[in-house]
């Protein structure tokens, strides 16, 4: 855990079509090689807030961001930036594993063809990189040829982080990665998100609150759109400053 | 009420009995010395085992919320609070049970003096006692930090004490035996006002998520 700044969320507001006003002047910093998790009640914001580091909301048209989030200098919400060069340095993974209908091989060397990358021995060093980096190299390393799908619910998840990992991201973002997951394959991801950090920056929306005490360093309380709170993890789950984020931890919420 | 939060107003419960049997312990250990009462000195340590019963059953309860329940923030305070006041506890408990014994020592010899600063010391650490409870049941960083503050009173006495009774010993030898038993009272009564000076600061950890013990300053 690093005190260096990856991400300055300055006044941030995020406005759904319509008008609808998801986020509400968010003040934030995100710190450089270490996990931060986001909890929060159902439609608090937290994927919404998620979803902004990357400009997943671009997808969809009449969605606006007011405010800016700095990362490495430059406002990552400003107009004309390339997106899918800054979803290569912020990826993304969802609830459920999403795993592309191919092999195991082609599902992690796709991102890296995106790039240009053609050379089979670069590709098979890079996705023999990412998939160990992802801990599945050693399931997987006789079967690389097989269906992604052939692979179980825990495998998947590991192996779109493989994909994701293979464009050497310097962020992850975590949308409840293991909500759709058993227990073993759980502890699995919480130890991938863990050892992960010690290279890249992660943020995680997270449901389960022993989850993000057991992985995140640091943690930030949402409710209605609002930041309520935002400190390390310890000081969260053992002397919050804010009552919401007391009744919220200790389960006396509403 | 939420289940978990019965489970807590229970914990609460068995912290408190078991205090108020430690004070009536520390009470009446103190007094079987100034009355020369031996049957009120074997009730101080045929109880103790009731103070051992709820230190266990209070452990046991802990551990299993802390398993069970998974608490957070105030909730954990309160439960690792439970878990530590109730290690002084039994520890005082054992201290008034030292008290009455050295009381059945004395009461088989005349009367050394008449006891003056004992049952001031007496008075003190009970009352420390009593306060760290109520602090703690009523989270009141007030007279938590004021429990703090009258340790050194009862340092103050127990010097005082032992100062007395070695000038008398030096006079008398004859009277070593007796008054080294109440110099080990003073000691005794001076370890039980530590012990509750350590439950006023596990109840400021409570009040206020910060650990003070073995530092000078007061939050």
């Amino acid at each position: 855990m690093t005190n260096k700044v990856e991400l300055e969320i300055k006044g941030l507001n995020f406005y759904y079509s319509g008008d609808i006003h998801a986020l509400k002047n968010i003040n934030l910093t995100i710190h450089n090689k270490s996990v931060t998790a986001l909890i929060g009640p159902s439609g608090c914001g937290k994927t919404t807030l998620l979803r902004c580091f990357n400009r997943m909301h671009d997808l969809y048209p009449k969605h606006r961001y007011e405010g800016e989030i700095l990362f490495q200098d430059g406002n990552l919400l400003a107009n004309g930036n390339d997106l899918i060069k800054l979803r290569s340095r912020i990826g993304m993974v969802f609830q459920r594993p999403t795993p592309f209908p191919m092999s195991i091989f082609d599902n992690v060397a796709y991102g890296l063809r995106l790039k240009g990358i053609k050379k089979k021995s670069d590709l098979a060093e890079r996705v023999e990189k990412a998939l160990k980096h992802a801990a599945l190299w050693d399931e997987v390393k006789n079967k690389l040829t097989a269906s992604a799908y052939d692979l179980s619910g825990g495998q998947q998840q590991r192996l779109v982080i493989a994909r994701a990992l293979a464009v050497e991201p310097e962020v992850l973002l975590f949308d409840e990665p293991t909500s759709a997951l058993d227990p073993i394959s759980t502890s699995k991801i919480e130890d991938l998100v863990m050892q992960l950090k010690k290279d890249i920056t992660i943020i995680i929306v997270t449901h389960n609150m022993q989850q993000a005490a057991r992985i995140s360093d640091w943690t930030g309380f949402l409710m209605l759109g609002e930041l309520i709170e935002f400190g390390t993890t310890e000081r969260i789950f053992t002397a919050p400053s804010e009552k919401l984020t007391e009744d919220y931890v200790t389960g006396r919420f509403g | 009420m939420a289940i978990f939060d019965e489970e807590l107003v229970r914990l609460n419960g068995l912290v408190l009995q078991m205090g108020s049997l430690v004070e009536m312990a520390i009470k009446n250990s103190v007094q079987s010395i100034v009355e020369r009462d031996n049957e009120l000195a074997r009730k101080v340590i045929d109880g103790d085992h009731q103070v051992n019963t709820l230190d266990i059953e209070i452990d046991e309860e802990s551990i299993r919320l802390i398993a069970l329940r998974q608490p957070k923030a105030g909730d954990l305070r309160l439960i690792t609070t439970a878990m530590k006041i109730t290690a002084d506890l039994e520890r005082m408990g054992d201290l008034a049970v030292n008290i009455a014994q050295r009381a059945i020592e004395l009461n088989k010899e005349p009367v050394l003096k008449e006891y003056i600063d004992i049952p001031r010391m007496r008075e003190i650490a009970q009352g420390m006692t009593r306060d760290a409870l109520d602090a703690f049941v009523k989270r009141d960083m007030k007279l938590a930090k004021d429990v703090i503050m009258r340790d050194d009173e009862i340092d103050d006495l127990k010097h005082k004490i032992l100062s007395e009774l070695l000038f008398l010993m030096t006079e008398n030898s004859s009277i070593i035996c007796r008054a080294m038993r109440v110099t080990f009272v003073a000691q005794y009564l001076e370890r039980i006002a530590d012990h509750a000076t350590n439950m006023a600061e596990m109840v400021l950890y409570l009040i206020e998520g910060k650990i003070i013990r073995h530092t000078s300053k007061l939050p």
